[in-house]
């Protein structure tokens, strides 16, 4: 079964991510590097949807609030405790935990398709609206305030385990989300070669085909979409340390939608399209409202439209078709 | 005595206010199957189609009833050919167009229109019901609401148009076998839809005001109301809306707006729960 | 018969609202043993072979796999009883090769090394070999049933509850299924639900005749293809008219 780029493709990458850890923090001002650390943060959450969608055939509007109830996590335990590892381990353990609730909820009771992407929207609106409503000095939890419409600020950076004094300066930051990125993408790559990533993969072909043979549809969705919410928190986590802030419109309908046209842009099937579409359309998104030329909506608008008539199946499948096609005249 | 009756007119105009924001959608996606991620925008646009008439100084009623689902229906009819036919079986496809055209609804309104907000008072003043005043707008909202519903029914299940429509929405190939033209058909469904937004959108511009972005807080409700009816169109948009508004309105009523909300959306979770192809996907089968 | 069934129902009932596809069925296989079913459009085949395959809950009545209640199981629990079962339209993994196809078939019943060695003897018994590579959407009907009875070769299954395996086919691919399903049979337990009466005259031993829901009648393949109810059955009350 191809899975796209040759692994000696996927070796460059992996030497040329790491050679952009090393050297970009020497020779690229830091306002980049901030703007570089969030394209690969929300990266990281778009390969969670990458990952649950493209591969599981799980369409989920629930990513947003993984990476929202990471992003909560980590800001709340680490005003409590004053050091970042054991927060960094709830904000991916306390979404995980959730996923498991709510995907036993619906797995189990065979939801699907679009109602179950109805299911988890619903379910990052009730969070919206929950944690929108905790303004004041009544929603607590221990030493930290829920904050409600403005949020959590001020949330210190990752330090150095056991060393809260030894906080990570922005430049750092950066290392640490590409080093992420790059260990969630092999990562994801490994599992989907493994026996578990290939009966997921089976059950999105033909689920009936796939439980006919033996193989218990519900427990591999959960599993995945249990890994998916772990990845999203884990860039919850990192996005909180990133601007020191966290805030409730991570669960809004728009965030979701947006983590989803990512997807889409990138080529749904794909991981490498997965972060090829954020990145592109995030820098076009930043650009846009830095240069004022006009409302980044109407130009994110029309570039969507005429992405759909000109590139069907997003830009990842419409390369590769175009390299095989080349590869085939060539002969 | 009067309390309850204020309740029930307050529920009833969650369920209607509710019902009315979902049927375009349920309209387009029970018929074509059709997910427009820019429903919200066909109802900032019937606002906008209220209110800049009124500015211009042409009736109220007018601009309500007959420009705003005019106005916007010819829009959806334009979209239809544009966008949504090209890319007709393309679910991913057309999410992100209908997205996009969003996106650029918005975009348009923000720079043609500016960040605009008319927080007039609803017209016809107000009624005394026992002890306390409702606004008798209220009951024109119900009563437009229940108009819409009947109509839809009858129109879907009575005329000939209602029939061919239907009839091509479930088997486009053998509707063309016999004659039908169903390119005037999706066409003329999915102006029907944006017509009946543009209504919704103009009828609650005088409670809600309008601005560029206030489709957002429209789409997601009528998304959910909508899948949450399931497959039959109006039945189940009805039903929908009659569980989840009645539900709204009334944990409002005990505990206040956001519980309200919270509320609405957890019904429908375990709505879709116990029922996993919606209300009509189990109860109400067949029909419209 | 000698010795216990290897599947059995008992009153075995479904209903759907008011109308009973299946009427308080009593069924029973050997271990071993080949049966066809037959029956005209709505008689209920179907819809009992769903019941037994674990796709469908029975009203009432039981299902019982070598003596143990099975009633209700979950499709995969049922298929990790080593029950193969192939559906009437054939649910294969289009995007997926034929050789992988048949890898997930074994892997779950055998260890890698094991499971690479099954694929390859099923490659060669089904006559795949030539296509292990190619994508299974991109073959034809008939090679995409074939690749789907192969699957259920791969737990070396007891039983084999097959829904019509040759809806669908030339006369030489129901020839070639016929073969197949030949070389399939070994020592192995067969139901096959069939509408094609030549390929039914090709493999059948016992046949059961199924009709508004029950049993009408059950026998070897000569006595049914020659009775006269069976026949009415089929044709309906026409034969009379021009009597």
């Amino acid at each position: 079964m191809k899975l796209g780029v040759s692994d000696a493709g996927r070796l460059a990458l992996a030497a040329a991510g790491v050679a952009a850890m090393i050297v970009l923090p020497r020779v690229v001002e830091l306002f980049t590097l901030v703007e570089l650390a969030v394209f690969c943060i929300l990266a990281i959450l778009a390969l969670s949807l990458a990952f649950v969608w493209g591969f599981g055939g799980i369409l989920s509007f629930g990513q947003s609030a993984f990476f929202g109830l990471g992003g909560y996590a980590y800001a709340l335990a680490i005003a409590n405790i004053g050091e970042s590892t054991v927060p960094i381990l709830l904000g991916i353990l306390v979404p995980m935990l959730f996923a498991v609730l709510l995907g036993y909820f619906m797995f189990y009771g065979r939801i699907s398709d679009v109602y179950l992407a109805v299911i988890t929207l619903t379910v990052s609106l009730i969070f919206y609206h929950l944690i929108n409503s905790t303004s004041g000095p009544d929603y607590m939890i221990g030493k930290a305030r829920l904050g409600g419409h403005n949020g959590i600020p001020g949330i210190p950076p990752i330090n150095l385990p056991g060393d809260p004094a030894a906080q990570l300066d922005i430049a750092v930051v950066f290392q640490v989300s590409l080093a992420t990125l790059l260990l969630v993408y092999f990562g994801l790559r490994a599992l989907l070669a493994s026996q578990f990533g290939r009966v997921l993969v089976a059950i999105r072909e033909n689920e009936l085909r796939a439980e006919l043979l033996g193989y218990d549809a519900r427990r591999y969705k959960l599993f995945a979409f249990t890994i998916g919410a772990g990845i999203a928190g884990l860039a919850g986590v990192l996005f909180a340390t990133w601007g020191s802030f966290i805030g409730p419109s991570v669960f809004s309908i728009g965030f979701s939608a947006q983590i989803i046209i990512w997807i889409i842009i990138g080529g749904l099937g794909t991981l490498g399209g997965a972060v090829l579409g954020t990145v592109l359309i995030q820098y076009l998104t930043t650009w846009l409202g830095e240069s004022k030329i006009a409302d980044a909506n109407l130009v994110l608008g029309v570039v969507f439209i005429v992405f759909v008539l000109l590139v069907p199946n997003g830009l990842v499948p419409t390369a590769r078709k175009l390299m095989s096609a080349r590869r085939r005249v060539g002969r | 005595m009067d309390f309850a009756a204020i309740v029930l007119v307050q529920v009833a105009y969650a369920i209607a206010s509710l019902a009315l924001i979902s049927v375009g959608l349920a309209v387009i996606y029970g018929m074509m199957k059709v997910i427009n991620f820019a429903h919200g925008e066909f109802l900032m646009l019937g606002g906008y189609a209220v209110i800049l008439p009124v500015q211009a100084g042409v009736n109220l009623w007018i601009a309500m009833l007959i420009i705003a689902p005019l106005a916007v229906g010819l829009f959806g009819i334009v979209v239809e050919r544009l966008i949504i036919r090209p890319l007709y079986g393309r679910v991913i496809d057309t999410v992100l167009a209908t997205w996009g055209l969003s996106l650029l609804l918005i975009g348009l309104a923000s720079a043609v229109l500016g960040y605009y907000q008319e927080g007039s008072k609803p017209p016809l003043g107000s009624v005394a019901i026992g002890a306390y005043r409702e606004s008798v707008y209220t009951f024109f909202v119900i009563g437009v609401a229940t108009a819409v519903m009947l109509a839809l029914y009858l129109g879907l299940k009575r005329t000939r148009f209602g029939l061919i429509a239907r009839g091509t929405m479930q088997n486009p190939a053998m509707a063309a076998a016999v004659g039908v033209d169903t390119g005037k058909i999706y066409a003329a469904t999915f102006g029907l839809g944006a017509a009946l937004s543009g209504l919704a959108g103009g009828i609650l511009a005088p409670i809600s005001g309008v601005v560029p972005v206030i489709g957002a807080t429209y789409i997601a409700k009528a998304f959910i109301t909508v899948i949450s009816g399931g497959a039959t169109v109006l039945v189940g948009t009805a039903a929908a809306a009659t569980l989840l508004g009645s539900v709204n309105q009334i944990v409002t009523f005990v505990t206040g707006p956001v519980v309200g909300e919270v509320a609405l959306l957890a019904a429908a979770v375990i709505l879709l729960r116990l029922l996993p192809a919606g209300i009509t996907g189990r109860l109400f089968r067949g029909g419209v | 018969m000698i010795g216990a069934p290897i599947i059995e129902t008992r009153g075995l009932s479904k209903r759907f609202g008011g109308v009973p596809a299946v009427d308080g069925v009593d069924f029973s296989l050997g271990e071993g043993e080949l049966r066809c079913l037959i029956g005209p459009n709505g008689a209920g085949k179907s819809t009992f072979f769903k019941m037994i395959t674990g796709q469908l809950r029975p009203t009432a009545g039981q299902v019982l796999f070598r003596g143990a209640d099975v009633t209700g199981y979950e499709r995969h629990r049922l298929a990790g009883l080593r029950i193969g079962i192939k559906t009437q339209v054939p649910n294969v993994f289009d995007g997926l090769d034929v050789r992988e196809s048949l890898r997930l078939a074994a892997r779950r019943f055998h260890r890698p090394a094991a499971a690479a060695r099954t694929v390859d003897d099923i490659l060669q018994t089904a006559g795949l070999a030539a296509i292990a590579g190619r994508k299974v959407g991109e073959l034809g009907h008939g090679q995409r049933q074939w690749i789907e009875l192969g699957m259920l070769l791969a737990s070396d299954p007891q039983l084999l509850l097959l829904d019509e395996p040759t809806a669908g086919m030339t006369t030489d691919e129901v020839a070639r299924t016929a073969a197949l399903i030949g070389t399939m049979r070994q020592r192995r337990a067969m139901i096959v639900v069939e509408h094609d009466m030549q390929f039914v005259r090709m493999i059948a031993e016992v046949v059961t005749v199924f009709h508004q829901g029950r049993v009408l009648m059950e026998a070897p393949v000569g006595e049914v293809l020659r009775d006269p109810r069976v026949r009415e059955v089929y044709l309906g009350r026409q034969a009379d008219r021009h009597a």
